[in-house]
């Protein structure tokens, strides 16, 4: 067992603690870091650790910052893949840190870590999410019921629930949105992930208020200017079809409106 | 091992943080205003349906002018006339342009909008959009119905 810690341990666990140090590698992180109680400026920081690449980034993010650099900033929170709370942009891909290995990013050479794109750079590798959360809400990501309230739960078929499994997945990690380039431009746009939620509703067959969320998608800044780029399916690290959710929600919008 | 290239010349600390650069028209509480018209629709459908009938247009076009028959080299001012002769060949003709000019539009539109970041520079890009193709459908529709091939 402690031949395959990573960290050596003190005492007569020393000599297991070498060997797993040989699984080292020596990798680098070039970081964009941007502080304003410093500077204006964002710049590119490069450290050189010593990590096991079978770690994944974040693994080597906290290394940096509680043993070399306290100051570097960035989020997380459950540290495995379902909070959503760490997508930046590794090695130029939307990611999250927590689910990247860094074996599966070439590590020989400089291993680029920034903030998504898009979105206002608060600190380092910390956005404000503010209008990412915004668009999300202007979907209404709730049921929408009229009538009483049942006794019972509300039922529902297995093939109505699969309807919409895929978008149920989603942990509102930003990475699709912030990987869409009619976003980058216009962040006016609701973006994948609002979209994707809307359509977990849309589909929902205990929900009622389709026709008013379609409404909202319907308007300029919804689903017509999506223009199938698949960087939001690539992003996804749910692995959420979401380009097709938003072709999904065309296609409704076409037929319920011809 | 590494060092953060700083700039302290201006002063910036934690009681003076520099200024937020926010991304070009980022969402608010209050945008984007609803519109509530189906007018992105039709175009996004638009768009896929004269792309459809360009296909068929625009490459038997290509096809007819440059291809067949002698190539390029055969079309003169004999060869248009004999083909504006019928009134097949008008509507073909008559039609893409139309279909062009307006996916042309609608497309340079939605790059327009996606660029443009003041409202200003988006209206008047797209009145001149909007005013060159009207020109350009208005004057192709006017040479294709008044042709005379017996010009002096
Ligand atoms: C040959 C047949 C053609 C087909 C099948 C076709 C199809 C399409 C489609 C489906 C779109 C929408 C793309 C999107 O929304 O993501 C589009 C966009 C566009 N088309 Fe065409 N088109 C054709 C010919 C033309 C011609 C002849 C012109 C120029 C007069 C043109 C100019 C444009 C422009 C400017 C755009 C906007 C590009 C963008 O949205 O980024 N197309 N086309
Ligand atoms: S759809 Fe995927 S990439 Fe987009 S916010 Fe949800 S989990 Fe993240
Ligand atoms: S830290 Fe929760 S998703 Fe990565």
């Amino acid at each position: 067992m402690s031949s395959t810690l990573t960290k050596p341990g003190p005492g007569p666990e020393a000599a297991a603690g070498t060997s797993a140090a040989a699984h080292k590698i020596t990798a680098t992180f070039r970081i964009r870091r941007y502080d304003p109680e410093v500077s204006d400026k964002a710049v590119w920081q490069d450290f050189t650790i010593e990590i096991d690449p079978k770690e994944r980034v974040l693994d080597a993010l906290h290394q940096i910052k509680w043993d070399v650099d306290g100051t570097l900033t960035f989020r997380r929170s459950c540290a495995h893949g379902i909070c959503g709370s760490d997508a930046m942009r590794i090695n130029g891909r939307n990611r999250l840190a927590c689910k990247t290995l860094i074996k599966d990013l070439s590590p020989e050479k400089p291993i680029t870590v920034e903030p998504i794109k898009g979105m206002t750079v608060l600190k380092d590798l910390i956005v404000d999410m503010e209008p990412f959360f915004q668009a999300y809400r202007d979907v209404m990501p709730f049921l929408i019921t009229t009538g009483n309230e049942p006794t019972r739960e509300r039922r529902q078929s297995a093939a109505d629930r699969e309807r919409f499994d895929d978008t149920t997945k989603c942990i509102l990690c930003a990475a699709c949105t912030s990987s869409c380039p009619v976003f980058w431009n216009d962040g006016q746009y609701f973006g994948p992930a609002a979209i994707v939620n809307a359509h977990r509703f849309i589909f929902d067959s205990r929900d009622e208020g389709g026709e008013q969320r379609l409404e909202i998608l319907n308007d300029k800044d919804g689903v017509w200017r999506c223009r199938t780029t698949f960087n939001c399916t690539d992003a996804c690290p749910r692995g959420i079809e979401v380009t097709k959710a938003i072709q999904e929600v065309k296609k409704a919008l076409i037929t319920r409106r011809f | 091992m590494s060092t953060l290239i700083t700039d302290d010349t201006q002063g910036f600390g934690p009681d003076n943080p520099a200024p937020r650069i926010d991304p070009p028209r980022a969402r608010t509480r209050r945008s984007p205003r609803a519109t509530r018209t189906n007018y992105e629709m039709y175009a996004w459908v638009f768009m896929r349906l004269s792309g459809i009938l360009l296909v068929v247009l625009v490459l038997g076009h290509l096809l007819i002018q440059l291809v067949l028959d002698g190539g390029v080299s055969k079309v003169s001012f004999a060869f248009v006339a004999g083909r504006w002769a019928s009134p097949f060949w008008q509507v073909w003709d008559l039609l893409m342009l139309w279909l062009a000019m307006l996916h042309g539009t609608t497309g340079l539109r939605t790059i327009i909008n996606d660029y443009a970041q003041r409202d200003g520079t988006r209206f008047w890009l797209k009145m001149l959009l909007y005013t060159a193709a009207a020109f350009t459908i208005v004057l192709g529709t006017l040479v294709i119905f008044t042709f005379d091939p017996n010009i002096r």
